[in-house]
């Protein structure tokens, strides 16, 4: 862990009241604005008390590339009259992966500092609107295209690079790759609004089934990993990882809304309170200083931590930024949950599962729900929101006494985190 | 002109690199090296950086077989049957840097060995489009 870091406290505490989210996948003929206006809808819809569109003071929208994606810059005035705030001042907050998150943490401090009392916050991605090429292309643009991109260096392939330094270092494997994957779509079959929301083995037995009624060779896989070590179904991406190793390109939004924790209960009678907030940048992985973790993860973990006044140890849900199944092993180690090497045996036993003792990525995670990027960091506070007010149906955690929960959102390969903590109440 | 002095960037790098020479810096206040030339030191922050010529000798720290290739890398002839080899090369100086990785099988990854020597590779340099690349010793 980081050794120390400056104790830092929000001006007045601020509280989330209010949650949306559009459904992720793959929308054809929608753009950024439709999505956003979906979420909107759908927080609108479900704030316990209502509010008039006309009492939302300001709004941060994180959004990575709508330029790349659709060819529209400045999307947050856009949005801004699609959601009925026009003239209230809307930002765009770009931190790749991460905008979403950093946009939470905008809107926070806009009211911390005691210049508005009720913010929205968000964050938008439509990527189907590219060929997997083409979005592989955007998405390297989160990295050095000085020098990692011309190295020939992806997305996917910079994780993949994380990965063998990880099985290098330590006892990590193939399997324990394809384990996070298959809870995470445990978790995400789960989640109507989770853009695969099935497990690995009924898309294994989907695929038995068609091969049955076409009269082809049914395979003969004989549980998941099998199905996922099966190249003809799991293809490479960038080895070590495969296809059931990386987060989909989907489209979709998210959003919160915030207000001065003082007038929470005129919202709702269930407030989830923001406890602790930490981002940080980072360097590329040439550059880094481990080639198995990611320093911004730790010093912004470090920070929200302190904020809190917590340990790793009091969390009880978190949401971590699992754009590759090996991200979601490093991020347990970064956050502080298990030791350094020791996040994959947790996943064996279990213990990252809907039932462990550290349930993490209840929502299916960015594998199972979806990544539209810069909707990601929101979406995840959504799940905990939603935990910690009891209200995440067949996803609920048993635990009766759910207090504290995390967020982990990263942008890029590391270039930024942002961890943020919640508190029921 | 050979002496006319160069910008700490990615311009010279890659002017360097079409040269046959692997050129970062040297903190003239805290001998900090960092093969990416940069004006400032990343690790004192004083602007007294020269250029510092590396050896080209390194060890492959990690790497990744790439199957889904970017455009550029799909116009080359590299995708799905095809996968190439990138990773990151501890240089015998110090630091670290991003490269390409040649005379590799990268459809066997399971063939290639981190910790391997790796030399700089100039031979078939595109000289329009130079890419850093490194093979095994």
């Amino acid at each position: 862990m980081v050794a120390s870091v400056k104790k830092r406290r929000l001006g007045r505490p601020v509280s989330i009241v209010g949650a949306g989210m559009s459904h992720f996948g793959a929308f054809r003929g929608k753009t950024s604005r439709d999505l956003f206006v979906e979420a909107f809808q759908d927080l609108m819809d479900n704030l316990d008390q209502g509010i008039d569109v006309e009492d939302i003071e300001c709004g941060y929208v994180g959004n990575y590339s709508s330029e790349l994606f659709e060819g529209q810059g400045h999307t947050a005035p856009i949005i801004a009259d699609w959601v009925g705030m026009t003239p209230a001042p809307v930002t765009r907050i770009e931190n790749a992966c991460a905008s979403s998150g950093s946009a939470l943490r905008e809107g926070v401090m806009a009211i911390a500092s005691g210049m508005y009392d009720v913010v929205l916050v968000g964050g938008v991605e439509k990527m189907t609107g590219l060929p997997t090429e083409g979005v592989t292309d955007v998405l390297a643009t989160a990295a050095d295209v000085l020098y990692e991109v011309p190295a020939g260096l992806t997305f996917p392939g910079i994780f993949g690079a994380l990965a063998k330094a990880h099985m290098d270092r330590y006892e990590t494997n193939l399997d324990h790759l394809l384990k996070v994957g298959i809870k995470n779509h445990n978790n995400g079959a789960l989640n109507p609004k989770a853009q695969f929301n099935v497990t690995i083995r009924q898309i294994m037995e989907r695929r038995q089934a068609r091969a049955e009624q076409r009269g082809e060779t049914v395979p003969d896989w004989k549980d998941e990993l099998d199905f996922l070590n099966d190249p003809a179904s799991n293809p490479w991406i960038a080895w070590p990882l495969r296809l059931f190793d990386c987060a989909p390109i989907t489209d979709g939004a998210s959003c919160l809304l915030l207000v001065s924790a003082d007038i929470a209960r005129n919202f709702t009678e269930k407030p989830v309170q923001i406890a602790g907030m930490g981002q940080a940048s980072g360097r590329p992985l040439h550059d880094a200083e481990e080639l198995t973790s990611l320093s911004a993860a730790k010093h912004a973990a470090a920070q929200a931590y302190q904020m809190a006044g917590i340990t790793p140890q009091d969390v009880q849900v978190a949401e971590v930024h699992d754009c590759f199944t090996i991200a979601e092993i490093i991020a347990t180690e970064d956050l502080g949950f298990f030791e350094p090497g020791e996040g994959p045996r947790a996943v064996d036993e279990g213990r990252t599962a809907l039932t462990g003792d550290r349930p993490i990525n209840t929502s299916g995670g960015l594998k199972s729900k979806g990544h539209p990027v810069g909707a990601s960091g929101v979406a995840q506070v959504i799940e905990v929101f939603h935990q910690l007010r009891g209200e995440a149906d067949a996803r609920q955690l048993s635990n009766p006494n759910l207090e504290v929960g995390l967020t982990h959102n990263v942008g890029g390969t590391g270039g930024t985190c942002v961890v943020t903590i919640l508190r029921r109440g | 002109m050979a002496d006319e002095p160069r910008e700490f960037n990615a311009a010279s790098f890659y002017t360097y690199l079409r040269e046959g020479r692997l050129m970062g810096i040297r903190c003239r206040d805290c001998a900090h090296l960092s093969a990416v030339p940069r004006p400032l030191c990343p690790a004192c922050h004083s602007r007294k950086v020269e250029w510092h010529q590396f050896s080209g000798k390194g060890q492959l720290s990690t790497f990744t077989c790439i199957s889904i290739v970017p455009v550029a890398m799909g116009e080359q002839g590299y995708g799905r049957d095809n996968p190439y080899c990138s990773g990151v090369v501890t240089l015998e100086e110090g630091p670290r840097i991003s490269a390409r990785l040649l005379g590799v099988d990268a459809s066997n990854p399971q063939n290639i060995q981190t910790g391997i020597a790796v030399v700089l590779e100039l031979e078939n340099l595109d000289q329009d489009q130079p890419t850093l690349a490194f093979h095994p010793a």
